[in-house]
């Protein structure tokens, strides 16, 4: 073996912990230097934007919150920048958590929108005063049962049937913003965001069966799976992973954790394709290094 | 009339929960919240058992000091603290007290810091581990060996790549378009196929475990 086919051998076969360390610096390094980059909106997030931010003050948004903390990075702006934009417009929630997990993650992000929410803003131009949202006025959080497909069932007969109190022991019966309400018929549409496959579940049990509204929002992984459903009119708006928030983030004029973290994923994916390319090129020269050897 | 109960059982059943799907009356929906009642009382019943399980292996790993007992500790420890956290909390009048049947525990400050500062950094961490992971398999697995193998490279390129804003506004637009075609044609064809076939499994499946064909189920094929 002469010495190119062995700089190219190495070139393929590059020990992975020199993989690991080149993107954790290039994900520090990008975390803390001080730029940001422009962020391209797709249709599918637009339409969600759009289609929240046409209600009337006092609709209804269902929020299915069904993701876990591994899941968090990418979905937990979503669920902030979206819960955020209901309140400062006067869009009240119902809110389930089909996830074990899910319900302290829903929980969390109620709490910070809720503070959140206290401060004077301006969005597109327009100055939205601080105020106190209240839960059981503003949002009423339903909290957790198993069975997601059951839960979704039971929801299009009565909110109350798999819930007859609220996450926190209330009887809906006794939750003022309940009142009058009694299955999807009420609510102006339903955002999924999810990072587990209880998303086709709101798709087949929940869609289908009652045909409201649907958006989802999920993981990037989880992102190709679902363009079917856009295609087939079966969801109407997608967010797919931190790209899907950070776009959501920027439509709402409200720049949070997924526009920062975008800046780290670019530049952790041009990483991944500089070894994708050295890769590639030591594995054509070796190739072509022993063609000419005559191996 | 040991397989034969549970066989007529799953018919009746199976066949009702079919039908009853397209049926609004009264003593359809009546039937269905009251056999929905049932599935959940059900899935008490298997959590019950589930944890009992978790318990009894940790348990006898310990007594035992079979290998790695040390990890069964740290399972049974943070079951039982989540557990005692879960079911205890302070009333309006901020007095401690056993919450069996009410929620007041999960307002319990420490259930929630148990969960927002051990379990949210564990899984995260869990999750972030895979970027390093997926930036290895990329580099080793993406060769353009073959015809395919290429189509493949250079599909997961032109997506990874589609919204790079520093291409600028001509190429990004192609760019942009290509990965849009991708998602919306191969990528939505290959996924339609796999949906319909899918369903049509379950379907038949169904059908075979009504009619009493497939009897996995009971344990015996």
């Amino acid at each position: 073996m002469n010495q190119n086919t062995n700089i190219f051998n190495k070139m393929m076969s590059m020990d992975r912990r020199w993989v690991f360390l080149l993107l954790i610096i290039v994900c520090v390094a990008a975390y803390f230097a001080p730029f940001s980059i422009p962020i391209l909106i797709e249709p599918e997030v637009e339409r969600v934007y759009n289609f929240v931010d046409t209600l009337a003050p006092g609709s209804i948004v269902f929020l299915a919150i069904d993701y876990d903390p591994a899941s968090l990075a990418e979905l937990h702006p979503m669920t902030y920048v979206l819960l955020e934009q209901c309140f400062r417009r006067n869009i009240r929630v119902i809110c389930t958590a089909l996830h074990p997990n899910g319900p302290s993650m829903a929980e969390n992000a109620f709490l910070e929108v809720v503070d959140s929410c206290k401060v004077d803003k301006t969005y597109h131009g327009k100055q939205f005063m601080g105020r106190e949202v209240v839960n059981g006025i503003d949002y009423c959080f339903l909290g957790y049962k198993p069975y997601p497909a059951l839960v979704i069932l039971g929801m299009g007969t009565n909110f109350r049937l798999p819930f007859p109190a609220d996450y926190y022991g209330r009887p809906i019966d006794s939750i003022p913003m309940m009142k009058g309400i009694q299955n999807y018929d009420q609510v102006a549409c339903v955002v999924n965001i999810s990072g587990t496959s209880g998303t086709e579940y709101w798709i087949s049990y929940g869609q289908g069966r009652f045909g409201f509204p649907l958006a989802l929002g999920v993981t990037g992984v989880m992102g190709a799976e679902y363009y079917p459903y856009l295609n087939s009119g079966q969801i109407f708006g997608y967010m797919a992973g931190m790209l899907g928030a950070a776009q959501y983030e920027k439509l709402a004029e409200n720049d949070g954790k997924a526009v920062v973290a975008m800046k780290v994923q670019l530049f952790a994916h041009f990483l991944i394709i500089f070894f994708i390319i050295i890769g590639n090129i030591g594995f054509f020269m070796d190739k072509f290094s022993k063609k000419r050897e005559g191996r | 009339m040991k397989r034969q109960i549970p066989v007529l059982l799953v018919f009746v059943f199976g066949v009702f929960m079919i039908f009853q799907y397209f049926s609004p009356h009264e003593y359809s929906e009546w039937i269905y919240k009251f056999l929905m009642d049932w599935i959940y009382i059900i899935g008490i019943f298997a959590m019950a058992l589930g944890i009992w399980s978790l318990i009894h292996v940790s348990y006898d790993k310990i007594k035992n000091k079979r290998h790695d007992w040390g990890y069964s500790v740290v399972t049974l420890a943070a079951l039982f603290i989540m557990m005692f956290f879960g079911i205890t909390g302070f009333d309006e009048n901020g007095e401690w007290g056993f919450y069996f049947m009410t929620q007041e525990g999960l307002t319990n400050p420490m259930f929630r810091n148990f969960f927002n500062h051990i379990l949210v950094p564990i899984e995260t961490t869990m999750f972030s581990l895979l970027a390093f992971f997926i930036s290895s398999a990329a580099y080793r697995a993406f060769r353009a060996r073959n015809v395919l193998a290429t189509m493949l490279l250079v599909s997961a390129l032109v997506v990874m790549l589609r919204f790079n804003p520093y291409f600028g506004e001509a190429v990004g637009l192609y760019m942009n378009k290509i990965a849009a075609w991708l998602l919306n044609v191969p990528n939505m064809a290959a996924k339609r196929a796999i949906l319909i076939g899918i369903g049509l499994g379950m379907v038949g499946t169904a059908l075979k475990v009504v009619l009493g064909i497939e009897r996995g189920y009971m344990g015996k094929g």
